[in-house]
């Protein structure tokens, strides 16, 4: 006969209702581990999506997910010509946070290097990839962005004309993918009066000095685009990305380039350690705290579940003792109680995150092997749990039953 | 190891059973000097003011409390040497002894057919043997109606001939009853100790009684009086 089983029967919806709570809380250990591998996940996507053998960023700098790393484009001309490199794409990225339909709009801009790069990488799960220079936009469907919206960006509107599927940067934000051009506009975009007084200022700067003074045409060259003035400056990417061709050692490559002063180069794995040391790592110590801790107050109210209720059996305890039950057969009763609120715990726990984690602002990544070592874990907390309530019941004398 | 001791016939036979409570000014003598001999078939009533010895010395032949001085022998076998213990006590109150109390102190999950039948569990009788036995104690006590319901669901006397099947189940040589009348009225309370009575007489059981109900009294085989935990032979009741 089992005890344990006829108990619970007997007390049927409290046995529910106290699982039920057991298992919203292994629930959110489930989640807090989750959300660490979403984190990691999402930190490393586009590195891994992108697969690039180099990294070539402003000099001094992490790369662009780390900090602000600037580069003249023209970077990506000198990379080219350095022996074994394959191909070479300036790459830009930069959050921006706009009103869109009464609602914020935050998102990630990626400048894809057109006309190389239409997108063709990109996991898109409806519509189709960039199929012009300009005004076109691939956003992540976790951006609340549909087919065909208009998006007003700077001065220019953008049509959405493809989703993806869990593209988040590393903050968690969606990505949208633009042409590299389009991400500058949007990055350097600037108010039609900032301009003008720019334009204003350069004007009246030339005027007061002799070579403005002697060469009219100045004149009308500072009042245009900046991008007609030679000596401004070429645009600005945030990093550019290198493949090597086959045959080739990519540490030697990356060695070449990393000579040159202005630059600094990071591999594929560095890159992505880079993110991992940097972005990920306060967050998944935080959410390690949090998974022990979660832990621990789980371990902590099973414990005092399990003792109210071998404390509600002591009378019963006494009467078994005094009719010779076995040490064991009393063991049973609470180990098999535990046992079982903690695995039918973890199983609710599972079926619910699977229905809730969706719903969670960021991603959740549920691993085989963060199951398979939370069960352990439920199993051991289960045990340490009954443990309290099976050293009250072994001090249980059976005289009490006549009390 | 354990000593046959009792002479042949006798299912109880305690000798100078000593027991106290405390030490130094709070030192209480529950149970001083007892000696007692139950004999198979017997049904011996214990009789005695609140206070006077009666559960104390119930609880030390029951194996529940250990003497400070005496010998118990139960069947055969020596049990309680003084303080030493000569058998495994658990095992042992299994095996061989039978208990009822003032309240039926009935396990509440489970049915009266289990509570029966998880006596002859704990003492390794198959599930299927256990069941079929617990059946026929209940019908046997008239209360195989109930067998399915909960104590909960039990009317006080119900619930007391289940407690009498329990004690029952493993056919045990001593049956031990504290009170187990007093939560009844005074007919129901009649027809629990006369069905005590055929037990001991028809399962060759020794069976003894706690009571206050002295109304009953010509039902036992035998009367003893505890008085400030000694024990005192009356004379033998009506009854026998």
């Amino acid at each position: 006969m089992n005890l344990a089983l006829k108990d619970i029967r007997h007390s049927f919806g409290r046995f529910v209702l106290t699982t039920f709570g057991i298992s919203l809380l292994l629930m959110l250990v489930m989640g807090m581990g989750g959300i660490y591998r979403g984190l990691v996940e999402e930190a490393t996507l586009l590195v891994d999506r992108v697969g690039a053998d180099l990294w070539v960023v402003q000099k001094g700098t992490r790369g662009p997910f780390a900090e602000i790393s600037r580069l003249p484009r023209n970077v990506e001309d000198r990379v080219l010509a350095v022996p074994g490199v394959v191909s070479a794409n300036s790459f830009i990225s930069h959050t921006i946070q706009r009103e869109y339909r009464g609602k914020p709009l935050r998102v990630t801009i990626q400048g894809l290097s057109w006309p190389a790069d239409h997108g063709q990488w990109l996991p898109v799960v409806a519509g189709r990839v960039l199929g012009q220079a300009h005004y076109e936009m691939i956003a992540d469907k976790s951006s609340g962005l549909a087919l065909g919206d208009q998006v007003p960006l700077g001065k220019d509107t953008y049509t959405v004309v493809g989703l993806t599927g869990q593209m988040n940067s590393s903050s968690g934000d969606p990505m949208a993918f633009l042409t590299l051009t389009d991400a500058q506009a949007v990055q350097f975009d600037l108010a039609g009066e900032a301009v003008r007084v720019e334009r204003a200022s350069r004007v009246s700067r030339l005027q007061a000095i002799d070579l403005g003074r002697s060469q009219p045409q100045l004149e009308d060259r500072a009042a245009g685009l900046s991008s007609g003035i030679p000596a401004l400056g070429t645009s600005m990417v945030s990093a550019i990305l290198v493949d090597v061709a086959p045959g080739y050692d990519p540490a030697v490559v990356a060695a070449r380039i990393a000579s040159w002063p202005d630059v600094t180069v990071y591999s594929h794995e560095g890159q992505r350690e880079l993110l991992l040391r940097g972005n990920v790592d306060r967050a998944r110590r935080q959410l390690g705290l949090f998974r022990v801790l979660l832990i621990i107050v789980s371990g902590i109210i099973m414990a005092l579940i399990l003792y109210t209720l071998t404390l509600d059996k002591l009378h019963d305890i006494a009467l078994l003792k005094l009719l010779g039950a076995r040490n064991l057969v009393i063991l049973a009763l609470i180990l098999q109680q535990a046992l079982l609120l903690g695995s039918l715990g973890y199983c609710i726990a599972y079926f619910l995150g699977q229905w809730v984690f969706p719903y969670f602002p960021r991603r959740v990544v549920i691993m085989q092997e963060d199951l398979v070592s939370l069960a352990f874990i439920v199993l051991g907390i289960s045990v340490a749990a009954s443990l309290l309530g099976i050293a009250k019941a072994l001090r249980v004398q059976p005289n009490e039953v006549l009390a | 190891m354990t000593k046959p001791l009792s002479a042949a016939g006798l299912v109880v036979e305690a000798t100078g059973l000593t027991k106290v409570y405390g030490s130094g000014n709070t030192e209480v003598v529950a149970v001083r000097d007892a000696t007692l001999t139950v004999a198979r078939g017997e049904i011996v009533a214990l009789l005695g003011l609140s206070g006077a010895g009666k559960s104390t010395l119930l609880t030390l032949l029951g194996l529940i409390l250990s003497p400070n001085a005496g010998r118990i022998a139960i069947g055969q076998t020596l049990v309680f040497d003084g303080q030493r213990t000569r058998v495994n006590v658990r095992r042992f109150r299994r095996q061989h002894l039978g208990f009822v109390f003032q309240k039926a102190n009935l396990i509440p999950f489970l049915t009266a057919v289990e509570n029966v039948q998880l006596a002859m569990e704990i003492n390794d009788v198959s599930p299927r043997a256990a069941r079929t036995r617990a059946m026929e104690l209940l019908e046997y006590l008239g209360v195989s109606d109930r067998a399915e319901h909960l104590p909960s669901k039990l009317s006080g006397g119900q619930a007391q001939r289940v407690a009498v099947a329990r004690s029952l189940a493993n056919r045990p040589s001593l049956i031990l009853a504290d009170e187990p009348t007093a939560a009844l009225d005074s007919v129901r309370g009649r027809q629990v100790i006369e069905l005590f009575r055929k037990v001991a007489h028809e399962q060759n059981a020794g069976v003894i009684v706690v009571t206050h109900d002295h109304r009953a009294l010509d039902v036992f085989d035998r009367s003893l009086e505890m008085e400030d935990g000694r024990l005192i032979p009356k004379a033998v009741a009506a009854g026998a």
